[in-house]
């Protein structure tokens, strides 16, 4: 059962989302924000995992599985920077991005 | 014969110097001295044993003696001809020169315990006595020039170390490196001189050079170079090195300096055995000199004859008596030198060659002699000045007549040994060239002067106040003084001209009266003279010296030597040769390396605010650089 | 059926716009809430139940509840960010528009055609089977590696969201004063 759209289609959504995520990244000055951004990009991926994989792919679920195995790891990658995050806002008593710049020079 | 034993008379001394160096401060000063002594001891009766066998027992072969190689082992090989052994070479110099070193250095070995008795750094200065034991055997039985130059270093290295032993006081200091400088400056002539010896004649070894009849000298003659031959040049460079150690004129001027040091060390290293390596060197290639070479030894005898005339004309205004002492070895070793420069190669033409050696041998014995009662003398006055010392023959007895004997020896008063050998050089001398004989004689009857001077200035005169009264040594100390003014009896009668000679076969030596009675009535004059001037303490002196003004001051000065020095090194190389190197070292080749750190540096500031910490800004560059990769791939930029 | 991936298409690019410009952070939150959703729409699209449930489950239900849970704990929820500077909207936007432009070019420019090959049937058995199968097309690897990586990304999370000891132990030194 495929839809009556192009491939094509899902690549621009997963495109555009992920661009969407990079600027996200790139302006947000929250840590919870970015971190926000960063699933925003790890999910555009997996729409065009799982898009090839239905269309390209049907006789396999390779990329099914990958866009599982993403999926833990997003959570595993959420839980461990939310960690980092609560311990950053410990000790600055800030989570602003541009004021933790303890690593320069 | 086999003498492969002589190994361990130089290495005894080695292990001895490791053991009292590394332990040196769990050692007590007793045990350390012991050890020192044991290990000369051991040396000391290899050296008679080894003189005993090879003099007596070993078989002539045509009347000869046969140069022997006791042990040999290649050290670093270049080439099939080319290499640099270790070992000992016996023959009849190698062999008189352990006998020397062992009874000085272990005579001074004992009378060091009485002399540094209480000093800092006592175990300090076994060690360094023990190493230039080491050296000094080392460089006596080496079998090739190249194992010469290595002990030759070390024994310059012990020197170094011994006359600098007073660390703490600056003209110490100053007197070591000055001689450490001086005999490396003249050492960097005698390695160009062994380099080029080993071009021309393709080995280092000692037989094959000194060989008649061998290759290494016949090669010699051909290439000239600026008027001589290259051999020629070669053995002057290899003597200028000699004339360093040696302390000849022009390099003589370390030689005062280093009396600094403690007066045995004087006594071993600056009387008897390190300051004739030199003569040691050029008799160690005196068939290279004399077959290959004679404007290298007319060059040899002129620089004898002339150190020996300076250094004796300035002995007799010194005031310090160590410093009389040295201007006296280096007189005493221009007679060595210039008896090698006179003297020819077979029979009777080879007295001067024999003479040397003798006087060498003599001399040794009563110049540490003289040393070690100057040092008895210093120890009971605590001053080296004879002006503050007098009338000390009735405190001093034991060092009052050894040191006559001693005094008496080398102003040539038969029948002691300083006669005789005196008296062989003499004759080599008057039938070479009168004009060194002159100078010889005259520098005779200066010898007789200053050293009575010095004897009558230290013994009778005038007693000054002493602060206590002075008394005799320690029998640690007396004991040296008496062996030694023994040795100074014998000597003269021991049969150098059949044991020492250039070919080993024994010559004929008779008494010449024409030498040896004008000789005598030098020395006796010198002795009257000495004897009237200083007996007493008397206003002829002082007239003397006022008379002669100028001349005198010059002498005191010692004729300015140290002060042209000087003004060579401090105004001529320092400002003008090392300024500009100096100038292009700072402002050329340390101005690049500061120009490339600066820029570094700089550069690095500029950049650094890149290195922001503001993770945004990282994640722009990055993803900015991604993408600009991407397009220049998909343009092909990179094709 | 179409018009449901256009529907889920335009709410995924609008709220995730929504997502990134939001000046209230659990308003963002919310918004990526919704994308995550519209996201496990398209997965129902496609005919992956499965992924379309842990889509909802572990992102919608996990992730963006721990998300909301940090937020609560960190900032004011009335809170309102400021403006971000100009140079930085203009210069991460061109970055951005720049990346998707050259993205969708190259894919566009990209002939994919569609596999005619009869598709597999993925139901939770075949899903389970593939995952703990070490044959071909089999994930046991992956899955365990997986595994590993979840317990350590917990112990690492505990550890270091943990009050160290000495801060404890500071504090009621403190308080005794």
């Amino acid at each position: 059962m495929i839809p009556n759209i192009p491939l094509s289609y899902f690549f621009v959504v997963g495109t555009l989302m992920f661009f969407i995520g990079v600027f996200g990244f790139l302006t947000r000055r929250n840590l919870i924000t970015i971190l926000m951004s960063v699933e925003l990009i790890l999910n555009s991926v997996n729409i065009n995992f799982v898009a090839v994989n239905r269309y390209l792919f049907p006789d396999n679920m390779h990329g099914h599985f990958f866009t599982i195995f993403i999926i833990a790891i997003a959570a595993s990658e959420a839980a461990v920077a939310i960690a980092i995050i609560l311990n950053i806002y410990r000790k600055f008593k800030t989570i602003n991005v541009e004021n933790v710049s303890e690593m320069k020079y | 014969m086999d003498f492969t034993y002589t190994i361990l008379i130089p290495l005894i001394p080695l292990f001895s110097f490791l053991i009292i160096g590394f332990l040196h401060n769990k050692l007590s000063n007793t045990v350390a001295s012991g050890i020192g002594i044991t290990a000369l001891t051991a040396s000391f009766v290899m050296s008679y044993y080894t003189a005993y066998k090879y003099f007596f027992t070993t078989e002539k072969i045509d009347g000869a003696y046969q140069k022997i190689i006791g042990y040999n082992t290649v050290w670093l090989q270049f080439t099939e001809n080319l290499h640099i052994d270790m070992g000992t070479l016996i023959d009849p110099i190698s062999v008189m020169m352990l006998v020397v070193v062992s009874t000085v250095s272990l005579m001074v070995h004992i009378y060091s315990t009485g002399y540094m008795k209480g000093e800092d750094g006592f175990n300090r200065f076994y060690s360094f006595l023990s190493l230039f034991s080491f050296s000094m055997f080392g460089l006596v039985v080496s079998t090739n020039i190249f194992q010469m130059y290595v002990f030759w270093e070390l024994v310059g290295v012990s020197s170094f170390l011994l006359i600098g032993y007073y660390y703490d006081k600056p003209s110490a200091v100053a007197a070591s490196k000055k001689a450490f400088i001086v005999t490396r400056f003249a050492d960097m002539f005698f390695l160009i001189g062994i380099l080029t010896v080993g071009y021309i004649t393709d080995t280092y070894d000692f037989l094959a050079l000194t060989d008649p009849s061998g290759s290494a000298i016949a090669q010699g003659g051909g290439i000239l170079f600026m008027g001589m031959s290259t051999m020629t040049w070669a053995l002057i460079l290899i003597f200028m090195g000699g004339a360093g150690k040696s302390a000849m004129m022009p390099f003589h001027i370390w030689l005062p300096d280093a009396m600094e040091g403690p007066t045995p060390v004087s006594a071993l290293i600056h009387a008897a055995t390190m300051v004739v390596a030199g003569v040691y060197l050029v008799a160690r290639l005196f068939p290279v000199y004399s077959i290959s070479a004679p404007d290298a030894l007319e060059v040899v005898a002129y620089v004898g004859a002339i150190s020996s005339l300076f250094a004796a004309i300035v002995a007799t205004t010194q005031f310090d008596i160590k410093r009389v002492l040295a201007f006296s070895t280096m007189s005493q070793i221009g007679y060595m030198i210039t008896a090698l420069g006179v003297s020819g190669m077979h029979g009777h033409e080879g007295v001067g060659y024999m003479a040397s050696m003798f006087h060498l041998f003599t001399h040794a014995m009563f110049k540490a002699l003289l040393f070690l009662g100057a040092g008895a003398v210093i120890h009971a006055v605590h001053s080296n000045l004879m002006n503050e010392m007098g009338g000390l023959r009735k405190y001093l007895p034991v060092t009052h007549i050894t040191f006559l004997i001693a005094t008496l020896t080398i102003a040539g008063v038969p029948p002691l040994s300083g006669f005789f050998s005196k008296d062989e050089i003499l004759v080599a001398a008057f039938h070479h060239d009168k004009f060194i004989f002159f100078i010889q004689l005259f520098v005779a009857g200066l010898t007789a002067f200053y050293m009575f001077r010095l004897y009558f200035r230290v013994f009778w005169n005038k007693e000054p106040h002493y602060h206590h009264t002075p008394h005799d040594a320690p029998m640690s100390m007396k004991f040296p003084l008496m062996f030694l003014a023994m040795f100074s009896f014998v000597a003269g009668f021991l049969p150098f001209n059949e044991w020492i000679t250039v070919d080993g076969k024994a010559i004929e030596i008779h008494t010449e009266w024409v030498v040896a009675i004008p000789a005598t009535l030098f020395g006796l004059i010198g002795i009257a003279i000495a004897m009237v001037m200083y007996k007493k303490e008397t206003a002829i002196p002082d007239k003397i010296s006022a008379a002669f003004g100028k001349f005198y001051k010059w002498t005191f000065n010692k004729f300015y030597f140290d002060e042209i020095y000087m003004f060579v090194t401090h105004k001529i190389i320092f400002n003008i040769v090392s300024k500009s190197v100096a100038w292009f070292d700072r402002n050329v080749v340390d101005a690049t390396m500061d120009g490339i750190g600066h820029v570094t540096e700089k550069s690095a500031e500029m950049i650094k605010g890149l290195q922001s910490g503001q993770i945004q800004k990282y994640g722009f560059v990055f993803i900015s650089g991604a993408i600009i990769i991407a397009i220049a791939f998909i343009l092909n930029l990179f094709y | 059926m179409d018009i449901m991936f256009y529907i889920f298409s335009t709410i995924i690019l609008v709220f995730s716009v929504l997502t990134v410009t939001s000046r209230k952070i659990l308003r963002a939150a919310t918004y990526l809430l919704f994308v995550l959703i519209a996201t496990a729409g398209l997965y129902f699209l496609l005919n992956y139940q499965f992924i379309a449930a842990i889509q909802l489950t572990l992102y919608a239900g996990g992730i963006v509840v721990l998300i909301i849970f940090s937020i609560l704990l960190t900032s004011h929820i009335s809170q309102s960010f400021e403006p971000v500077g100009k140079l930085k909207t203009i210069a991460s936007g061109l970055a951005s528009v720049a990346g998707a432009l050259l993205t969708l070019t190259v894919l566009l420019e990209h002939e994919f055609t569609a596999s005619t090959k009869p598709p597999v049937d993925v139901n939770m058995e075949s899903i389970g089977l593939s995952l703990l199968s070490y044959e071909r097309d089999g994930f046991v690897l992956p899955f365990e590696v997986i595994s590993v990586l979840l317990l350590a990304a917990m112990i690492g999370a505990i550890v270091i969201a943990k009050k160290s000891e000495e801060k404890v132990t500071n504090q009621e030194n403190n308080k005794s004063l």
